[in-house]
């Protein structure tokens, strides 16, 4: 059985420990909501996950389908089918979103004969449909990677990609941080897809029970001061929600 | 004339040998007509003229210049120059006896050379012309009949000082004068080859002229002169590319470029520069530009040991615009000095001069820009822009802008930025499933897209291509 399995996860970044000990396992269709207050360790876990050099792991293991994925470089993680949506995605000018997209599926999916595209035309048709579908503008594919491009129209690219990338498992952090309700719906609606469609094992990382109200998490996690406090179902984000994380601190 | 004996070929640097160039190899000059002996005087100069059976003014001119040359000190800016020893540099060579018209009549062994740079192809399919120069001459050209057939002339220097006299005798050293330094004095005195290119008015030469210049012989010089007459109305694109054997000794390249944009016209000059690192480029562009002309220079510099160019316009007609985009990647050993000169003497002139550097493994690129806007040019406007992308911390950026401004009325803006490859942009990439090597070109590739998408479509997928060959094993 598919799964991302996390446990006791440790990680340091200059010399300070943020995570002391993780565990988590997602099934593919899943929905993991994270939450807890601000550097508790969070953002820490997701670009610890896609492999961030800064990131130091000091003990624990991380397996995606039984690989063992510390031991992949970035880019094999991709290939192996995690995505991580960025909460800052960065600027790369120049670099055209669908030439960027053509050469990140391929890396994708290298090998797998039913998933390749015979012609770049077949690629950009695939593109513009799944852009369509999460409303963001055709425009923005011929331009530069995040170039200019405002907060939602950054997000919204980054759950254009998730959907081209097909992944197994998706980190999401805190993707609905600086977004208007549409463009939140939006977004939701685009996770929402690609769950149904790739039955894609999602880890949300937010700050807010809105996107929660769009996309009903089956479990959600209280994460505090680099451990998981607490776990339950989604009445638990209605309690942090009026109780805050007093309790923890 | 007595033939030289065939010349000692010295070990490779094992260093050289490792690296990744790919235009290496060189054959044999034992075939070549004519080589000179090492070292410059009167009599080396004489040599020259005399096997192109030149009028005596252009003797004279060239004796004139070779005085000047020597009176000029070297230049102690710019680049390390300190290694160059005139005395030891073969300044001509005569690889065959005549320019040819048909591939079929070339030398195997030049034919060779030039056909692994894949030049007969390209001329088929995208261009109107070609002029390949392998050392001092011209061994190759051919016009398409339909641009002939206009009244374009496009011919080795030597066969446009020997058809049009008049016009050599009217343009040559007008814009850039012997004395302009002590590089386009020496190429004054020692010049061979290069292209004549002539458009009548009206004419607009839809596909780009080439010409291909190859130095294949050892410690030489290259000192090729171009002279370009764009008549009222026309149009017409040149692209020149370079490349060398990798040798261990130095040899010198010491184009010099004149340009005459008459009222109306355009011309788009574009050079790719891929010396192998072995070679001194020193080259000086100008261009004359008239009422409501254009002039653009597109000047891609990747090879060489040392670059020092700064291609130029005067505007010297209302509403003239010139424009320079130059993009150096400066690696290991390299420097690249480039940068661009934007002289404006009318008024409602403008210029755009938009540089991007690359400089990696330790190697370092400059900017170097001269603005210099007139008493008389009012309403003129300049733009700089300057972007450096540096890839290690061993390597490095400079850049020396001058302004001179004469005229309140004008309006000039600099803009300079210098970044680095961030580990953030890699990792983001990179966590979409590109490799690290992969990213980097991506990168690199996005740098300079806003100048490569200037280039016709083969020329701009080659580019990409070549960067790519650059930053290949560039990591770590």
């Amino acid at each position: 059985m598919s799964s991302l399995n996390i446990s006791k996860l440790q990680v340091k970044i200059d010399q300070k420990k943020i995570l002391q000990g993780v565990d988590f396992k997602i099934k593919p269709g899943e929905v993991h909501a994270i939450m807890g207050p601000n550097g508790s360790g969070k953002s820490t876990l997701a670009y610890t996950l896609a492999g961030h050099p800064a990131y130091e792991v000091t003990g624990g293991k991380v397996s995606l389908d039984q690989e063992d994925l510390l031991n992949m470089s970035p880019d094999e993680r991709s290939q192996a089918g995690l995505f991580l949506a960025f909460q800052y995605p960065v600027e790369i000018p120049g670099v055209k979103v669908q030439n960027f997209l053509r050469q990140a599926y391929r890396a994708r999916f290298e090998g797998q004969k039913d998933k390749q595209f015979n012609s770049v035309l077949a690629f950009r048709k695939h593109l513009e449909k799944l852009a369509q579908e999460l409303k963001v503008n055709p425009e923005l594919l011929k331009r530069g990677l995040n170039e200019g491009f405002s907060g939602g129209e950054k997000k919204r690219l980054e759950i254009l990609q998730m959907a081209v990338l097909e992944p197994k498992f998706a980190v999401l952090d805190e993707t609905d941080s600086g977004l208007d309700i549409d463009a939140i719906k939006a977004v939701a609606v685009g996770i929402k897809q690609n769950i149904k469609k790739y039955k894609t094992g999602v880890l949300l990382i937010t700050h807010y029970q809105r996107i929660l109200d769009y996309i009903q998490p089956d479990f959600v996690h209280v994460m505090v001061r680099g451990k998981v406090v607490e776990s339950g179902d989604k009445t638990l984000v209605k309690k942090l929600e009026q109780d805050g994380y007093q309790k923890w601190s | 004339m007595a033939r030289f004996a065939k010349k000692q070929t010295t070990d490779l640097d094992k260093k050289l040998k490792q690296d990744s160039y790919e235009h290496g190899d060189s054959f044999s000059t034992a075939d070549y007509k004519h080589i000179s002996k090492p070292g410059l005087n009167k009599e080396i100069i004489e040599e020259i003229s005399s096997f192109k059976n030149e009028p005596k003014w252009m003797l004279q001119q060239r004796l004139k210049a070779y005085e000047i040359f020597k009176s000029k000190p070297m230049p102690n800016w710019g680049v390390d120059l300190s290694e160059i020893n005139f005395d030891k540099i073969r300044y001509y060579f005569r690889p065959t006896e005549d320019q040819v018209s048909s591939w079929q009549d070339v030398p195997l062994e030049v034919k060779d050379t030039f056909d692994r740079l894949g030049i007969p192809e390209a001329e088929q399919k995208v261009l109107a012309g070609v002029k390949t120069q392998l050392d001092s001459e011209v061994v190759y050209g051919s016009l398409k009949n339909v641009w002939a057939k206009y009244g374009v002339e496009f011919l080795s220097m030597d066969e446009g000082l020997a058809k049009h006299e008049d016009l050599v005798k009217e343009y040559f050293g007008k814009v850039i004068p012997a004395a302009d330094n002590k590089f386009s004095a020496l190429n004054a005195a020692v010049w061979s080859g290069g292209s004549f290119v002539y458009v009548p008015p009206g004419v607009d030469v839809q596909l780009p002229l080439q010409a291909y210049f190859r130095i294949n012989a050892e410690s030489s010089g290259q000192f090729e002169r171009t002279l370009i007459i764009v008549d009222e109305g026309a149009k017409v694109h040149y692209i020149e590319g370079c490349t060398a054997p990798n040798f261990s000794s130095n040899s010198l390249h010491s184009g010099v470029i004149e340009i005459f944009v008459k009222k109306g016209a355009q011309c788009q000059y574009t050079t790719v520069q891929n010396w192998y690192k072995n070679i001194y480029n020193l080259v000086t562009q100008r261009a004359f530009v008239e009422e409501e002309g254009q002039m653009i220079w597109t000047d891609f510099n990747m090879g060489s040991k040392a670059t020092m160019k700064y291609p130029g316009f005067i505007l010297a007609g209302k509403g003239a615009k010139g424009e320079v985009l130059s993009m150096a990647l400066a690696g290991a050993d390299q420097h690249q000095d480039t940068g661009a000169k934007a002289i404006h003497l009318a008024p409602h002139t403008s210029s755009t001069i938009i540089s991007k550097s690359i400089s990696k493994g330790g190697g370092r690129a400059s900017y170097r820009g001269l603005v210099s806007i007139g008493p008389k040019a009012h309403h003129s406007k300049n733009t700089v822009i300057c972007d450096a992308l540096l890839l290690d911390p061993e390597s490095r950026s400079d850049t020396y802008p001058v302004d001179k401004v004469f005229n309140s009325q004008v309006e000039v803006q600099h803009e300079a930025t210098v970044s680095k490859i961030g580990d953030d942009q890699l990792f983001y990439l990179m966590s979409r499933g590109i490799s690290e090597e992969d990213a980097r070109k991506m990168i690199v590739n996005g740098f300079v897209e806003d100048l490569i998408k200037k280039l016709p479509l083969e020329y701009a997928v080659e580019m990409n291509r070549l960067i790519d060959h650059e930053m290949e094993g560039s990591i770590g």
